[in-house]
C-alpha cells in the first residue's frame, strides 16, 4: 500500500509540472497578448506594462522566475485586472465554484445511487424502466440545454429561484441541479450495472440463506462490491464537474473561477490563466489520487497488482 | 471402440457458416432502437447537407423587418411568391431552419474530422505499444497515463486559442485530445493478437513490423475501433458545442449548433424557439449517436469501452 501511494504521489507531481509548463508555453504561443485589446494603448504605457510583468525578458528566464514564485506559494499579480493579485481573485471566486461543484456532486449521488440500487433490486419492473429511461434521456441533455430548460421552468414560470447571479442563499440550487442531473444519470446506470453483477454472486445467496434481512443484504453485503464502478467514476466525474463550471457559470452568470478562467483566456491574461489552470490541475490530481486510494481500499485486487 | 456416427437426424441442422460481420449485422437488425437511431441519423445528415439547397432562404441574409419572428411567419421572396419560416427567424431576421442546417454541417463535420484524427493517432499509437511490448510499451502507456490526468477541457481551450480562427485546426485540436482511450483499447487488443500463430507466421516470413501491424493486426481490431469511434463522435460534438457556447469555438459569421444554442439561451425569455429547435436537433443527434454506438457494441460483442 505504501509503495502504491508513493508511486501515485510521484506521478501526481509529474502531472502538475507538465500542466504548468504546457500552459505557460501554449498560452504565449497564442496570437495576441495581455495588453493588445480592446483599445489601442499608448506605446509608452504598453512598454511600462510589458517591463513591469517581465514580458520583455527571454522566455526561459520568465519560465524559471514564474516557477520560482509558484514554489514559494506566490501566484503573481493578474495582468488584465490591474493591481489585483491572482491569489485574491481565486480566494473570492473559488468558494462559489466549490459550493456549486460539491452540491452538484451531492445531487448526483443523492439521486443516482438510490435510483440505481432500486432499479437493480426491482429489475425489469417499472421501478427499473422508469428511472433508467429518465437516465438515458439525462445523459443526452448537455448542461447548456438542461440549464435553460430549468431556468425557464423554475426561474421564469414559477419564479422559485433567481434566473442568474449570486445574490441570495438559494442561488446555488439551479446550477447545482443542472450540473448534478447528468452525473446522476451516469451514476444511476453504473450503480445498477454494478449491483446486478454482485447480486448474482454466491456470497449474496449465502447471506440470504443465513437469514440476513433483505435490506441488509442489499445495503451492506452487495453495496460494497456494487459501488466499485461508481467510486472509480468519481474521479472523472469530479474532473468534469470542475471544468463543467465554465459552462454552468456562464449560463447562470456566477462570479466563480470558471468565468475568470474563460475571460482570462479571452484577455490573454497569462498570469491569471496559469494560476487558475495550476489550481485546477492540483485539484484534479488530488481527487484522482484520493479516488485511487479509495478504490484500492475497497478492492484489494487493485492494491496487489 | 467404434467410430462415432453422426445420426442422420442431426445432419440438416448443420447450416452454412456465417462470418462475424454477418452475425453482427443480424444482431444489430434485431435491436430496433439502434436501427431507428440509425435512420434518424441518416435523416439528420440529409436535412443538414441537402436541406440548404432546397430552402428558399439564405442563412446569411438578414432581414431587420422580421427580427425574431415566431415559427410559421410568412415572408415575400424576391420573385413575389410567399415562403414560410418554419422555425421562425433569429434576432437578425435570418431563417432559423436554414441556419440549423448550416450549423449542423459544421457540428457534424467536427464530429467526423476530430474522430478521424483521434482514430488515426489512437490506433497507430496503441497498436505500436501493444505490439512492441516490454519497455517501449511501458514508457508509451506511462505517457498516456500522464496525459489522461491532465484537465483535458482546459487543454482543448488552450489549443483552440493557440490555433486561433482556423476551424480545421480547431477540429484537429479536439481530435488530438480524444485519442487516449482509443489507444488504450487498441493496445489491449493488440497485446492479445501479437501472441497468436498467424502473427508468428508473418514474422517468420520476414515481414517488417510496419507491414505486420497494418496488414495483419489492425484489421483484426476493427470491431472495437468502430464501436469506440461511433461513441467518440457524440463526445467530440459535445465538446465543440461546449466550446462554441463559451464563445471559444466556431466564430461568427460561421455557426454551429453550439453557437445557435448560445444565441437561443440568450434570447430564451422573448423568443424561446431560438433555443428549442437547435437544442432539439443537437440532443436528438447525440442521443441517436450514443444508441447506435451502444447497438454496435452489443452486435459486435465488444467489451469495455467507455464505462
Amino acid at each position: 500500500m505504501l509503495r502504491f501511494t508513493l508511486n501515485r504521489l510521484a506521478q501526481s507531481i509529474v502531472v502538475i509540472l507538465v500542466v504548468f509548463s504546457l500552459t505557460f508555453f501554449m498560452i504565449r504561443l497564442a496570437p495576441g497578448d495581455p495588453f493588445a485589446s480592446p483599445k489601442a494603448m499608448p506605446p509608452d504605457v504598453r512598454k511600462v506594462l510589458v517591463e513591469r510583468y517581465g514580458l520583455d525578458k527571454p522566455l526561459a528566464v520568465q519560465y524559471f522566475t514564474t516557477m520560482g514564485s509558484y514554489l514559494k506559494g506566490d501566484l503573481l499579480p493578474s495582468m488584465s485586472y490591474q493591481g489585483m493579485w491572482n491569489s485574491k481573485i481565486i480566494k473570492d471566486a473559488f468558494p462559489i465554484s466549490l459550493i456549486i461543484g460539491l452540491s452538484a456532486l451531492g445531487v448526483a449521488l443523492g439521486l443516482g445511487l438510490p435510483a440505481g440500487i432500486i432499479a437493480a433490486v426491482r429489475k425489469n419492473t417499472w421501478l427499473d424502466y422508469g428511472p433508467m429511461s429518465l437516465a438515458l434521456i439525462g445523459i443526452c441533455l448537455p448542461t447548456f440545454v438542461m440549464g435553460p430548460i430549468l431556468i425557464a421552468i423554475f426561474g421564469l414560470k414559477w419564479r422559485l429561484f433567481n434566473v442568474a447571479g449570486w445574490f441570495e442563499k438559494t442561488d446555488w440550487v439551479l446550477p447545482a441541479v443542472t450540473m448534478g442531473l447528468i452525473y446522476a444519470a451516469y451514476i444511476a446506470r453504473m450503480t445498477r450495472g454494478g449491483m446486478l453483477e454482485v447480486l448474482n454472486q454466491d456470497y449474496i445467496r449465502t447471506a440470504r440463506a443465513k437469514g440476513v434481512p433483505g435490506w441488509r443484504v442489499v445495503l451492506v453485503h452487495a453495496l460494497r462490491g456494487g459501488l466499485l464502478p461508481v467510486v472509480a467514476f468519481l474521479g472523472p466525474a469530479l474532473a468534469g464537474i470542475t471544468t463543467g463550471s465554465f459552462i454552468i457559470e456562464k449560463i447562470f452568470n456566477l462570479p466563480g473561477l470558471g468565468q475568470h478562467f474563460v475571460s482570462s483566456v479571452f484577455n490573454r491574461d497569462y498570469s491569471l490563466i496559469l494560476a487558475t489552470v495550476v489550481l485546477y490541475a492540483v485539484l484534479l490530481v488530488a481527487v484522482n489520487f484520493l479516488t485511487d486510494l479509495l478504490v484500492a481500499w475497497i478492492n484489494p485486487k487493485v492494491r496487489l497488482s | 471402440m467404434s467410430t462415432a456416427v453422426i445420426p442422420a437426424t442431426l445432419a440438416p441442422a448443420i447450416r452454412p457458416g456465417r462470418s462475424l460481420w454477418q452475425d453482427a449485422w443480424a444482431r444489430l437488425r434485431k435491436n430496433h432502437l439502434a436501427v431507428a437511431c440509425g435512420f434518424v441519423l441518416i435523416a439528420v445528415v440529409l436535412i443538414c447537407f441537402v436541406g440548404p439547397r432546397l430552402s428558399p432562404w439564405n442563412p446569411e441574409v438578414t432581414n431587420l423587418a422580421l427580427k425574431a419572428s415566431p415559427p410559421g411567419t410568412m415572408e415575400t421572396l424576391a420573385d413575389g411568391s410567399m415562403a414560410k419560416h418554419w422555425f421562425g427567424t433569429d434576432t437578425l431576421g435570418r431563417d432559423l431552419l436554414t441556419r440549423i442546417m448550416r450549423g449542423g454541417q459544421v457540428s457534424l463535420m467536427v464530429g467526423l474530422v476530430a474522430t478521424s484524427v483521434a482514430l488515426l493517432i489512437g490506433v497507430a499509437y496503441g497498436a505500436t505499444a501493444g505490439y512492441l511490448g516490454g519497455r517501449t510499451d511501458a514508457v508509451m502507456m506511462r505517457f498516456v497515463d500522464v496525459l489522461y490526468a491532465l484537465p483535458f477541457m482546459i487543454f482543448v481551450i488552450l489549443l483552440t486559442t493557440m490555433f486561433g480562427k482556423s476551424m480545421l485546426l480547431m477540429y484537429m485540436a479536439i481530435g488530438a485530445v480524444e485519442w487516449l482511450t482509443m489507444s488504450r483499447i487498441v493496445r489491449a487488443q493488440v497485446q492479445g493478437l501479437a501472441r497468436q500463430e498467424f502473427v508468428e507466421a508473418a514474422r517468420s516470413l520476414g515481414l517488417s513490423t510496419a507491414v505486420i501491424l497494418f496488414r495483419h493486426i489492425i484489421p483484426n481490431v476493427l470491431g472495437p475501433v468502430i464501436v469506440y469511434a461511433t461513441l467518440t463522435v457524440p463526445a467530440v460534438m459535445l465538446l465543440e458545442a461546449a466550446l462554441s457556447f463559451l464563445g471559444l469555438g466556431v466564430q461568427p459569421p460561421d455557426s454551429s449548433w453550439g453557437t445557435l444554442i448560445d444565441d437561443g439561451a440568450t434570447n430564451m425569455e422573448t423568443s424561446p424557439w431560438l433555443l428549442i429547435y437547435p437544442a432539439a436537433f443537437f440532443s436528438i443527434t447525440l442521443f441517436c449517436l450514443n444508441f447506435a454506438g451502444d447497438g454496435l457494441r452489443d452486435a459486435l460483442d465488444v467489451r469495455g469501452g467507455k464505462d
